[in-house]
């Protein structure tokens, strides 16, 4: 009865990721006929690009970044949501937004939000004597301040899946255990860093890993963001690959340039399968 | 109780409510950014000495009017629900059966290969969407919705095996064994005994599969490109945009007509996706 759904993901996944490798090693393009192997020739020709290179770069800081912020912040979330309040159900919604809501469509509201003209962080600036009129920066059309914007629109998306991950953590702690170390004397950080955080690392390490995926292979941010600009300063692999293979009609390049998330994705799938054996699942 | 303890005790809360505070409203307001933007008038929406957080004209429906009006956003909201309803009915054929199956199969195997299966989970459009696109060209699915109705189950099927695996587990198979002693066949024990018992699982799943298929945008901006043929989450960012030219007051209140229902929807059910995220690290 299982065979159906196996097959179905077995043909789907599997053709085009075999199709996926014999396009990195040919000369494959949109609307062109001729298919011929040309071995590394691609690999060769994307490594020595400044513009790949970047890509990189910049997957890999974005990733770092954002997890970064995303632990500390949802951290103190989890922690501030955990006792019940009055109206906890609708902050829990409000907090929860920009995870449910889809992401194209929340991005554009930050893309709204971050404009050139019409800005509102400008407006607040310039109320506030920080800049004089018309002086301030295009939040999106400068290379630092572009990384920078989509770096918060990560973090603005994964920190309520990364909260709502450690509220369930937090709460899978036997109360016993925090309020014998009350009793003992320990405090908030003593409790937090010695007892709350290493009986949480394996959710933990579960919510950093759905989050390292979910920044690394995501193009949806940066295309409706920046599109990779201004000057390439925003590219991440998968927004490259398809400014390559899709846009640019190259598809063997852009399949080889999609081929280096296959790394992250193994170890992260390798990672994530230690975890559940050492919660004794499998 | 000592003055030094109620000091304490009193920044404590403050710092409670400051975070609460700090983090409901940075995570919130793009969203009340959106609810201001859909109806104010362009005059106030352009006009970059005008306080922003307050109407310096009357509220107006304008924007709406346009989108509903003469935008094909209706049609994708349509796209959108037909993909979805077809994308769910699915992803039930095919995820149940192969849940119940794993399950039940004897040994270790079962959660094996569940494991196996939801992990295939873990692969992103990013991976695949270049070969993918030749796939739909070569079935001559491109350019229409059936693209996405044949690709988005890939992604549905194996976080939903998973789900189910969960929620089958917890019923005791001496409940269908008894059944079985009863008369019925296993099939009939499956429907008549561990589906009923599974509604909310079954429920959970729906809502997942029909969630992602708003959310995905990677497909969809490969396979589509007509303006009517359109998802919601790719016509609106990609159409509502002529040239150079934001019509900003319809893109914001396009966002909350199409982000809110299924942002309502999700967070009904969000304890038990946390459940399948968590792939059992707590107990």
């Amino acid at each position: 009865m299982f065979m159906p759904s196996v097959v179905f993901i077995a043909l789907l996944v599997g053709i085009p990721f075999v199709l996926a490798v014999l396009y990195a090693f040919s000369d494959a393009r949109i609307g062109g006929t001729s298919f011929h192997f040309v071995g590394f020739e691609n690999f060769r020709s994307i490594l020595h690009s400044p513009s790949f290179r970047k890509a990189l770069q910049n997957s890999i800081v974005f990733t770092l970044c954002a997890q970064a912020i995303v632990i500390v912040c949802s951290n103190i979330l989890a922690i501030a949501l955990e006792k019940p309040f009055r109206g906890r159900g609708f902050v829990r919604f409000l907090i929860l937004l920009p995870w449910v809501a889809p992401v194209s469509l929340g991005t554009i509201g930050w893309k709204w939000i971050l404009d050139s003209i019409y800005s509102v962080i400008t407006w607040v600036l310039v109320a506030l004597h920080v800049y004089k009129p018309y002086s301030a920066p295009m939040w999106l059309g400068e290379p630092h301040l572009a990384m920078a914007s989509v770096v918060l629109v990560h973090c603005w998306r994964l920190i309520p899946f990364s909260t709502v991950i450690m509220l369930a953590g937090r709460s899978a702690i036997p109360r016993e255990i925090p309020e014998a170390a009350a009793i003992d004397g320990a405090g908030f950080w003593r409790t937090l860093f010695q007892i709350n955080i290493p009986m949480m690392t394996p959710i933990l390490s579960v919510a950093v890993l759905f989050g390292i995926i979910f920044t690394f292979t995501d193009m949806t941010v940066v295309y409706i963001l920046t599109a990779g600009g201004p000057f390439d300063s925003t590219q991440t692999l998968p927004s490259l690959a398809f400014a390559t293979g899709i846009a640019g009609s190259d598809l063997a390049a852009g399949a080889a340039i999609s081929l280096f998330l296959v790394p992250v994705l193994v170890a992260v799938a390798y990672l994530m399968l230690r975890v559940a054996h050492r919660a004794e699942v499998v | 109780m000592s003055a030094r303890g109620a000091a304490r005790r009193g920044a404590a809360r403050a710092m409670h409510v400051f975070v609460l505070v700090f983090f409901t409203g940075l995570l919130a307001f793009p969203f009340f950014w959106m609810v201001i933007a859909a109806f104010k008038q362009n005059i106030d929406l352009y006009t970059v000495e005008n306080n922003p957080f307050k109407f310096n004209l009357p509220p107006t429906l304008d924007h709406i009017r346009l989108l509903f009006g003469e935008t094909r956003f209706v049609r994708w909201l349509g796209n959108t629900a037909l993909v979805g309803a077809i994308v769910v009915a699915i992803t039930l054929l095919l995820a149940v059966p192969a849940a119940y199956s794993l399950t039940r199969l004897t040994g270790r195997w079962g959660e094996r290969l569940g494991i196996g299966i939801f992990l295939t989970y873990l692969i992103p459009p990013t991976l695949l969407f270049i070969p993918m696109s030749r796939v739909v060209a070569i079935l001559g699915l491109q350019d229409t919705i059936w693209s996405v109705v044949l690709v988005y189950p890939t992604m549905t099927i194996p976080f939903s095996i998973w789900l189910l695996m969960g929620f089958f587990k917890s019923i005791p198979k001496e409940l269908e064994d008894a059944a079985m002693v009863d008369g019925l066949t296993r099939f009939g024990a499956f429907l008549k005994l561990v589906v009923p018992i599974s509604v909310s699982g079954i429920l959970t799943v729906v809502i997942f599969s029909f969630t992602l298929v708003t959310q995905e945008f990677v497909y969809a901006l490969t396979f589509i490109s007509p303006e009517s043929n359109q998802m919601v989450g790719v016509g609106i960012p990609i159409f509502l945009v002529r040239g150079d030219v934001y019509f900003w007051g319809s893109l914001m209140a396009a966002c909350l007509v199409a982000s809110l229902p299924i942002a309502v929807l999700y967070n009904l059910f969000l304890d038990r996706f946390i459940a399948g995220f968590t792939v059992g690290s707590i107990k």
